[in-house]
């Protein structure tokens, strides 16, 4: 405590040399209604306050439901005019435009500048889009980080879209190929010709799937190796899950998902809450068969996330800027990291690898933080993570590291539901997890937060969120 | 035990595999009367505690001991009433297998109610479910709270534990699933219906007979045994069946041909391994120079074994050529789907294809296949001896230029060392090394370290004109060539040489490693041995070299080869030129002929040291060379044959046709001393 105190000193911003006992004091009462910090705020001189002024997203639906018409671009529509409306923000304030998507539509591959002309910003304001999987948003909010950081900009929304209700489909190689030299066909009897070589094979359609480019194996088949590797058990699975959805429905009903805006769905009604939250029984979700590795297979439709259409967006300013707007921010965004891993073996292993990063570099402890959370991708995925943060031999063995660094305590994860049961859509997920760590700041009265999440291609996140003094 | 489930754990502690032995076939037995008389226990499951192999099959050693056919008729006796325990168990049991089984591993875990496994090798686990071997399938985990190989196996027992619960109450349907012939109920219901009459099955019989004797050229007895076993089985039901099939599993065992391959199985085994200890480096960084046939076959074996490889040519066409061949080397592998599209390119980052000598500074040895003249070769050794690091090792890919010759202008001649790979280099097993006096011992080591990495079996032989393989070679080729002109056709010699076992008929392997190739041996050979090389005319094969006729690689040679086109015909104008260096036919006995001076120059060069031993002699013939399997090689094949007997043909040979047969001291030495043996 005396080391500890002593630390204070340096950073601490009304810190007096001659006075060091009101310091004392001063400390003692913080600490009295808090646990200790090791450090009292990761403010570091010379380097930029980066603030989150807000956060929205869409309703998140169970795809081929309500959104079923709508194009994605729709979807990062109505989340950035969520966004606009809820700040306030003049549209032309905005100095740069990054948002996330996984499964692209190919009329708008830049969905981002496609979605912010639709949403009124200025055609001014530049915009790109970024793709990392599940972290496409994470990516798309530390791209914002890094170009204010570097005094690009002052104020950068970033977001997320994903849109499950349609997805390319696409013609065979053979039939692609056949099409595109039917256009560069001159004669006549070139085009019958080929026409002709058509074959009824040739019609086969190729469909996305969620499976790696690099293995061939399907997200859910992995997870479901990973909880069979880290011991994990189908009641372990389904008990998480229905934890999640729980949570999830006592959030909403509470109405601390403050984060979801109304949307009036052209053709349709106004939607205004997701629709994937069902908290089940044990009994009823112990009935489902495995559905990725049969028949012996843990993981089910229970315990997995559903394919979700949703968008997300957030405002994120220089803190100088914000408070200059007259903003009061809800969250400093700290520390970040990126990690990578095998893809096969350890495709969803990303927080394990990314939270001891983020909080070494942030000179924290996994006790430091007050609030979790971690995208749910499968519930067996998220034991298995929890089990290997808890390993000791996992540590030494896999990420050259002298111990464990523990896994956090329930009572701070995930505790307004998770990607389970709120529903994953993919690029749209990462805004939502890093705007729950603020409300839930807010609202629970902590100071530290950690956002961490898997993605396809055996990569991870981790971001130290820091709660603006109230 | 877990609950209900028993749990039988195999593992030789003596053995990195579990094999059939009769001690674990006792304990077995023992076993498997405690869990009946346990009423406990209502099933069953087998699982191995090897990471990787289930039971490897039946104990080769305990075979050996045997001296004979009753014994080893006992032996199999045993082993059948344990698979009969094993089959007609009361209780369910789930074989849980885990990497290979093979042989006795498979009957084992054949009869058992439920089987399950999971990486597969010789069959991939995925295939042996198709084929209805297996019914359930495992993945292999990757890293969790304990070692990946530990927990797969705990998780496999787990599986299988609740798979042989089920069974045993019947809340799995044990229902055998047919392999894919009996998938279709109305196909096997003809089948059966056709089965019924003795007519058919004899048809059946002889059909599989007629095939097996295509295959074998009746060299191999056990096909056809097997058959007789089947045959037994299914006429006179199967307690008969067993009967014969432990009777003629105990002949077999005897058999010089069953003696010959677990001899050569017991050489591969050796012949893995590095006599030369480890070397002080690891070679990580491999330059090879020349992407022809072999340079790129080499490159395809190193850069799937994580090598990183440079791939010089001169020219950019050469190069483009040999990168081609590689990609579509382990492309191939892509379509039989053996290694995944990712892992193809992620291969094939390991292949820098370059003109230039750029990187050659950072290489820890040099594989060179630049084309076999002793003045390039010099040529080039100069110029990369100037580039590279100091503990760089060049290694010459030659078959026949002595490395002592090429390693004359070396600055550093214990760096030197020959590296003779055989083509197509990925799929010949064989790699043979050559040292000079003055290689050093840490430079044989770092090659065949090398060697063993790429997946080759290796011999290491001394220097001299032709090392070991190509010197036995020639002389068989040149008698090969005689024979030719003699006006035995091409289609007759193939023939007459797969008829004594060889895989491929001298003629075809003539064309295989290339006229030209042939030409340039033989002239070299021929000079430094001088007559004992003689037989057929060089000006034959050079004046086919002249016309073109290069082998397979310039689409003439003995052959008219056309792609696309299996079928291959003579080529009448290489007839023609045999038909103007024309001989008169002296001796018939073709085959012997052509064998024993394969032989005597094997055993000339076990006598001269350029062979260490015997072993690594059978082994480069027949894996670098093809010498007929079944005989186990060359210096078996005098043990089995008798020194004294094939010493008789030659000297009848040597009145007609001279020194070329004149049989060497040592094969003389055991042909006067029967007791003498090459293998004991």
């Amino acid at each position: 405590m005396i080391r500890a105190s002593k630390k204070e000193k340096c950073t601490f911003h009304f810190h007096n040399t001659t006075v060091n006992i009101f310091v004392g004091l001063f400390l003692s009462v913080v600490f009295s209604n808090h646990t200790a910090k090791s450090k009292k705020t990761l403010a570091k001189p010379g380097v930029k306050n980066i603030v989150l002024v807000d956060g929205v997203r869409t309703p998140f639906l169970q795809s081929g439901t309500i959104y079923a018409d709508l194009m994605p671009h729709d979807l990062a529509r109505a989340a950035l005019q969520g966004l606009l409306n809820r700040t306030g923000l003049p549209k032309d304030a905005v100095d740069y435009i990054v948002y996330g998507t996984v499964i692209q539509e190919v009329k708008t591959s830049n969905v981002a500048r496609e979605a912010a002309l639709g949403a009124g910003f200025s055609d001014k304001t530049p915009a790109h889009t970024v793709t990392m999987a599940c972290i496409s948003s994470n990516q798309a909010m530390t791209t914002a980080v890094g170009l204010i950081a570097a005094g690009q900009c002052d104020a950068v929304v970033a977001g997320g879209v994903e849109f499950m209700s349609d997805v390319p489909i696409r013609h065979s190689r053979r039939m692609r190929k056949t099409m595109l030299s039917l256009n560069k066909a001159k004669t006549l009897g070139a085009r019958l010709s080929l026409l002709g070589s058509i074959r009824l094979a040739h019609l086969a359609p190729e469909l996305p799937a969620v499976a790696e480019f690099s293995t061939a194996e399907t997200m859910g088949h992995s997870a479901d190796r990973l909880a069979a590797a880290f011991g994990v058990s189908r009641l372990e699975q389904d008990e998480f899950a229905l934890r999640s959805h729980t949570l999830a429905k006592k959030a909403q009903d509470s109405g601390l998902l403050s984060d979801v805006i109304s949307f009036k769905v052209p053709g349709k009604d106004i939607v205004s809450k997701d629709n994937g939250i069902r908290p089940s029984t044990m009994e009823q979700m112990a009935k489902l068969k495995p559905a990725f590795i049969k028949p012996h297979g843990t993981v089910t439709a229970a315990n997995s996330s559903f394919l979700t259409d949703g968008a997300s967006a957030v405002l994120i300013m220089s803190e100088e800027k914000a408070l200059a707007m007259g903003y009061k921010p809800k969250a400093y965004l700290r520390d970040f990291v990126y990690v990578s891993q095998d893809p096969k073996d350890q495709l969803l292993l990303g927080p394990t690898y990314a939270t001891p990063k983020v909080l070494e570099k942030s000179g924290l402890t996994l006790n430091d933080i007050d609030v979790f959370e971690f995208h749910e991708a499968f519930a067996g995925q998220i034991m298995a993570n929890l089990k290997a943060m808890e390993s000791d031999w996992f540590a030494q063995t896999y990420m050259g590291r002298k111990t464990k660094v523990g896994a956090p305590p329930m009572e701070k994860f995930n505790s307004w539901g998770g990607s389970l049961s709120l529903g994953h859509p993919f690029a749209a997920t990462g805004c939502r997890l890093v705007t729950t760590v603020a409300h839930r700041l807010q609202k629970e009265g902590g100071q530290y937060g950690l956002v961490a999440a898997c993605a396809a291609g055996g990569q991870g996140h981790a971001m130290v969120i820091e709660a603006y003094p109230q | 035990i877990k609950g209900d489930v028993a749990v039988v754990r195999m593992n030789d502690p003596n053995s990195r595999v579990n094999t059939l032995s009769t001690q674990m076939q006792r304990e077995m037995t023992e076993v498997m009367d405690e869990i009946w008389g346990n009423n406990a226990v209502q099933s069953v499951v087998l699982i191995s505690s090897k990471p990787g192999s289930f039971i490897a099959g039946a104990d080769l050693n305990m075979i050996q001991a045997c001296t004979t056919a009753e014994e080893v008729t006992g032996l199999s006796q045993e082993g059948q009433r344990m698979f009969e325990k094993v089959e007609k168990s009361p209780k369910p049991i789930v074989a849980a297998i885990n990497g290979s089984c093979l042989g006795g591993g498979l009957e084992l875990g054949l009869p058992s109610a439920f089987d399950m496994i999971l990486t597969g090798r010789s069959i991939r686990a995925d295939k042996a479910k198709k084929m209805g071997l297996v019914h359930q399938l495992v993945d292999t985990l990757g890293p969790g709270l304990k070692s990946p190989e530990e927990r797969t196996i705990e998780y496999l027992e787990e599986v299988a534990v609740e798979a042989a619960r089920g069974l045993a109450k019947k809340q799995i349907p044990l229902t055998k699933e047919k392999g894919l012939m009996q998938s279709n109920y109305f196909l096997a219901e003809i089948q059966d219906y056709v089965m019924s009459y003795p007519f058919v099955r004899q048809q059946i019989y002889n059909t599989v007979q007629n095939k097996v004797m295509k295959q074998t050229k009746g060299l191999y007895p056990a096909p056809l045994k097997i058959i007789e076993c089947v045959k037994a089985g299914v006429e006179q039901g199967p307690t008969a069946g067993y009967l014969v099939e432990s009777q003629h599993f105990g002949k077999l065992a005897m058999t010089p041909e069953s003696k010959a391959l677990i001899g050569l199985y017991h050489g591969q085994v050796t012949c893995k391994k590095n006599r030369f200890g480890t070397p002080e480096k690891e070679v990580k960084t491999l330059a090879i120079l020349g992407a022809g046939l072999m340079g790129a076959g080499i490159a395809q074996v190193s850069v799937d074994k994580g090598f990183h490889t440079i791939l010089k040519d001169t020219t950019l066409e050469g190069l483009s050529r040999g990168e081609q061949q590689v990609y579509k080397g382990l492309n191939d592998k892509t379509k039989k789907k053996s290694i995944t599209s990712f892992e193809r390119d992620s291969f094939l980052s390991n292949l820098t294809g370059q003109l230039d000598y750029n990187g050659f500074n950072k290489a820890d040895m040099i594989i060179e296949a630049v084309f076999e003249d002793l003045s390039i070769k010099h040529k080039v050794l100069k110029e990369v001896e100037a580039m590279i690091p100091p503990h760089c090792i060049f290694a010459t890919n030659t078959s026949a230029l002595p490395i002592k010759d090429i390693a004359a202008v070396s600055k550093r001649p214990e760096k030197v060392i020959g590296m003779h790979y055989f083509s197509p280099v990925d799929k010949m097993q064989l790699l043979e090394i050559i040292t000079t006096d003055k290689t050093s011992k840490d430079t044989t080591a770092s090659a065949v370290a090398v060697g063993l990495k790429q997946g080759k079996v290796i011999i290491v032989v001394g220097d001299g004109p032709g090392f070991y393989t190509t010197r036995c070679l020639a002389p068989m080729l040149a008698e090969a060539v005689r024979v030719l002109q003699e006006g035995v056709d091409p289609k007759k010699l193939d023939g007459l040489t797969t008829g004594f076992g060889f895989p491929v008929g001298a003629a075809t392997l003539a064309d295989e490693v290339g006229i030209d190739v042939a030409a340039h041996v033989a002239e070299d050979l021929g000079k430094a041995f001088g007559s004992r090389f003689g037989g057929g005319n060089v000006e034959v094969l050079k004046t086919m070299v002249e016309k073109g006729f290069k082998g397979r690689k310039s689409g003439k040679g003995c052959y008219i080869y056309q792609p696309g086109l299996k079928r291959r015909d003579v080529n009448t104008e290489a007839l023609e030129i045999l038909e103007s260096y024309k001989l008169t036919s002296s001796d018939s006995d073709v085959q012997y002929r052509l064998v024993s001076r394969f032989v005597n120059e094997a055993v000339l060069c076990l006598q001269e040291g350029i062979l260490a031993n015997p072993v690594e002699g059978d082994i480069g013939a027949v894996f670098g060379l093809g010498f007929p399997p079944c005989l186990g090689g060359p210096f078996r094949f005098v043990d089995s044959f008798g020194a004294d007997k094939l010493v008789e043909k030659m000297r009848k040979f040597e009145e007609v046709f001279g020194n070329q047969f004149t049989p060497c001291q040592l094969l003389l030495d055991h042909a006067k001393d029967p007791s003498k043996k090459f293998h004991k």
